[in-house]
């Protein structure tokens, strides 16, 4: 009995000790991020608007104005969403695929209900001109897929052309595979440069006295607990046109006073607040890494007769790699999803993939696009992980 | 015999608050607004005499403006915020996504002298799914120190880099500065969006702001446009005119508004569908929105009424004394040559010209 009693409290204990962390992690996690996946290939609101109309769409040849019988149809609809008050959900998504068509279905919505007439077809072209427009039917009959890949399509600069294949957008419209790349390129330039400033810090901070290593670790923890957006206005104070490096720096001589640099609202800007921003989170796994190695192998290497740079090439560094790995890893994946800090000193160059992630989420509203580009954004991260598992190896990776 | 009691203590204790918080619903209301000294100005304005007028409790909460939760919580059922203080275009889209309570037949209060609302309310205040507030103003600003000659007077001087050299602060955002590149190449105010409407207009002004992009340094937020102006980042910049307002004012900086082609947008306040105490909300706004109200907003932070009885009672700020009228955009020494936002066209239009701005800044 006690054996029995005692093995399920062996499987109890540990189930219930990670059930809270399970719990927590299908609600905040794996529910958004699968809902998230399904609404950028899923958008049925159209659909359920103007059910017949699209089924009568399907079988318009799509080159000429559509017959009286498809009017007939897209008024009544209209006349019913308009009660239902899902006009909009059908304007704001035949709008984003033919920009400048919202206005036309609340305008005809609204005046069909006092219209006493048969014949639709005119009378609905008199309303508003664009219902001739044969591009508009075709936007509402992309619109009215229930499933489909346009946001990933315009998530990657491409749209489906009206005659069916798929082309690049024109150039003055391309934006999101220029700030894939950007986001790409500072992430790599702020690992690289956090990893450049943290590894001799978290040398320093592992290998001196217990009580100076108290104050070290201080001064760069402070930084971390204060607010994000003071950071990066603290920033401004240093490097804008007017502020106190370039005074300094005028101060010595070292500038003329009408060409101070340029030190912020640029790609300077972006890279030297993101990675003051991001130090701690490569200094911390470092530091855990450097402290457990023992001094012992250092001076048995110096003992065998290498020099200090050998003995640290070939003894140290070694050992430190599973802090790199993690350092790195924490650092580069954190900021490929940071996007205040850039906006905020970045300039021109300071917009990034989340930027407009945040932009489709909070005004547009445009939920299938912000989880299109979040989906790939999602891939590349994945994607960027098993490189580092096949170069490094996560298994090495080590956070003490 | 511990544990039963506690037991039975705990349900009584949870009916408790089940049964307080289904009471007190019916005299609370959650009004949800930007914060900082515009909600201060808002609890001054109009919620303190609406709680002590009807014994409705109000509980404030902020938000950085957007849709994203109020369509969460309408998207979910789970509605807990019933007014929503928001601004134009979030309302327009709001209004069609059907996440708020249509409110056009709401009778809202005549003005002082009798005139009916609908009168009083300037043309185009009341919507489908809400009530305009106020009316605030994009504008061009100057730091006096900054200038020894002539001072910049026009929409023109903003764009003539010879004229006036120096850095320019604008928002990273395409709506205002579209217009105002236009503007500066010459065009009338009133046939802008006209212009804009058109491939040949758009890159007309895409061209114009070309010959001042490398001299732009993009704000994001509202405060850091005058941020660049005090600390000498920027000859000149565009700004929220509250915000311009509190600087001159409250923090006494010497900088100057050029009111000649400022664009001019509302505030509006919208019920949130399905809000949980619909009734106390259209209570709310009917209060929020008479004269009285207006013009208590107006006299802390300058934001103009958007009814016609509302600029003449218009007074003095309530802790600093200044006079308030010639703060407002709607003053007529203000108000000579002016463009209203057009939500229809951005509506129809913005995110195609945000992606298409984008990618210009980003070449």
């Amino acid at each position: 009995m006690t054996d029995k009693r005692s093995g399920v409290q062996r499987l109890i204990v540990p189930v219930g000790l990670v059930l809270p962390l399970i719990a927590f992690i299908l609600v905040t996690f794996v529910i958004p991020l699968g809902s998230m996946v399904i609404q950028s290939v899923h958008d049925p609101e159209v659909a359920e608007v103007l059910p017949n109309t699209l089924n009568l769409l399907s079988e318009w040849d799509g080159t000429s104005v559509p017959s009286e019988e498809v009017f007939e149809s897209m008024a009544q609809e209209l006349v019913l969403s308009r009660e239902s008050r899902t006009t909009g959900k059908v304007a704001t998504r035949v709008n984003r695929i033919a920009s400048g068509t919202r206005s036309v279905f609340g305008k005809t919505a609204r005046r069909l209900e006092r219209i006493e007439t048969t014949e639709l077809r005119s009378a609905m072209i008199d309303i508003d001109d664009r219902w001739k427009d044969v591009e508009l039917w075709i936007a509402i009959r992309e619109a009215g897929r229930e499933y489909t890949v346009k946001h990933y399509l315009h998530a990657v600069d491409l749209e489906r052309e009206l005659d069916g294949g798929i082309h690049p957008v024109s150039e003055d419209q391309r934006i999101y595979n220029t700030l894939y790349l950007r986001t790409l390129f500072v992430s790599l330039a702020v690992t690289f440069f956090c990893f450049l400033i943290g590894y001799p810090i978290a040398y320093a901070i592992a290998n001196v006295s217990d009580s100076m290593a108290k104050i070290l670790l201080l001064i760069v923890l402070i930084p971390f607990w204060t607010s994000l957006l003071v950071r990066t206005t603290s920033w401004l104070v240093l490097l804008q046109n007017q502020g106190v490096v370039n005074d300094i720096l005028v101060w010595l001589g070292l500038v003329n006073d009408s060409d101070r640099l340029a030190l912020i609202h640029n790609m300077t800007g972006t890279l030297v607040a993101m990675t003051h921003v991001l130090l701690p989170f490569m200094i911390l796994p470092l530091y855990a890494v450097m402290r457990a190695i023992p001094t012992d192998y250092m001076k048995a290497a110096a003992s065998l007769g290498a020099n200090p740079a050998q003995s640290f090439v070939r003894v140290y560094f070694p050992q430190s790699l599973p802090g790199i790995s993690a350092g790195c890893l924490l650092v580069f994946i954190l900021s490929l999803g940071y996007y205040i800090t850039p906006a905020l000193v970045g300039g021109t160059k300071g917009q990034l993939i989340s930027n407009m992630i945040a932009y489709h989420i909070q005004s547009s509203l445009n939920w299938g696009l912000a989880a299109a580009i979040s989906v790939i954004l999602l891939t590349g991260v994945f994607i960027c992980y098993f490189i580092f598992d096949k170069w490094v190896g996560v298994d090495k990776l080590r956070l003490s | 015999m511990k544990s039963k009691y506690l037991y039975k203590t705990s349900i009584a204790l949870a009916m408790a608050v089940v049964w307080t918080t289904g009471t007190s619903a019916e005299e609370t209301l959650t009004v949800v607004s930007f914060g900082g000294s515009y909600a201060k100005a808002c609890v001054d304005g109009y919620h303190k005499s609406f709680e002590e007028e009807t014994g409705i409790k109000i509980k404030l909460e902020d938000y950085n403006g957007g849709l994203a939760q109020v369509r969460a919580q309408v998207d979910a059922g789970a509605v807990h915020w019933d007014v929503l203080d928001t601004e134009s275009a979030p309302l327009m889209i709001g209004c069609d996504e059907g996440v708020f309570e249509e409110v056009s037949d709401l009778e809202l209060p005549p003005a002082p002298d009798g005139t009916p609302a609908a009168d009083d309310f300037f043309d185009g205040m009341l919507f489908d799914c809400g009530v305009g507030t106020l009316v605030y103003a994009t504008v061009m600003v100057y730091n006096s120190e900054n200038v020894d000659g002539e001072p910049p007077s026009t929409v023109k001087d903003f764009f003539d880099l010879e004229k006036f050299p120096g850095r320019r602060g604008m928002r990273r955002s395409p709506s205002g500065n579209l217009a105002w590149a236009l503007m500066a190449d010459g065009v009338p105010s009133d046939r802008i969006y006209e212009e804009l409407s058109t491939e040949k207009g758009l890159q007309r002004a895409f061209r114009k702001l070309d010959t001042i992009k490398e001299h732009v340094i993009w704000w994001e937020t509202g405060a850091q446009a005058p941020q660049l102006l005090a600390d000498g980042e920027v000859f000149m910049t565009t700004a929220w005119n509250g915000r311009i307002f509190n600087a001159q004012v409250l923090e006494n900086q010497p900088f100057v508004i050029i009111w000649d082609g400022h664009i001019r947008d509302y505030g509006a306040l919208a019920i949130v569908a399905g809000a949980p105490n619909l009734e106390n909300a259209k209570k709310f706004l009917q209060h929020a929105t008479s004269t009285r109200g207006m013009v208590g907003v107006a006299n802390h932070i300058s934001y103009a009424p958007v009814r016609h009885s509302g600029l003449p009672l218009v007074g003095k700020h309530a802790t600093t004394g200044v006079d308030m009228k010639p703060h407002m955009p709607t003053f007529p020494a203000n108000s000579k040559n002016f463009l209203w936002y057009d939500i229809e066209f951005w509506t129809d239009r913005e995110d195609e010209l945000i992606e298409r701005f984008n990618s210009w800044l980003s070449r």
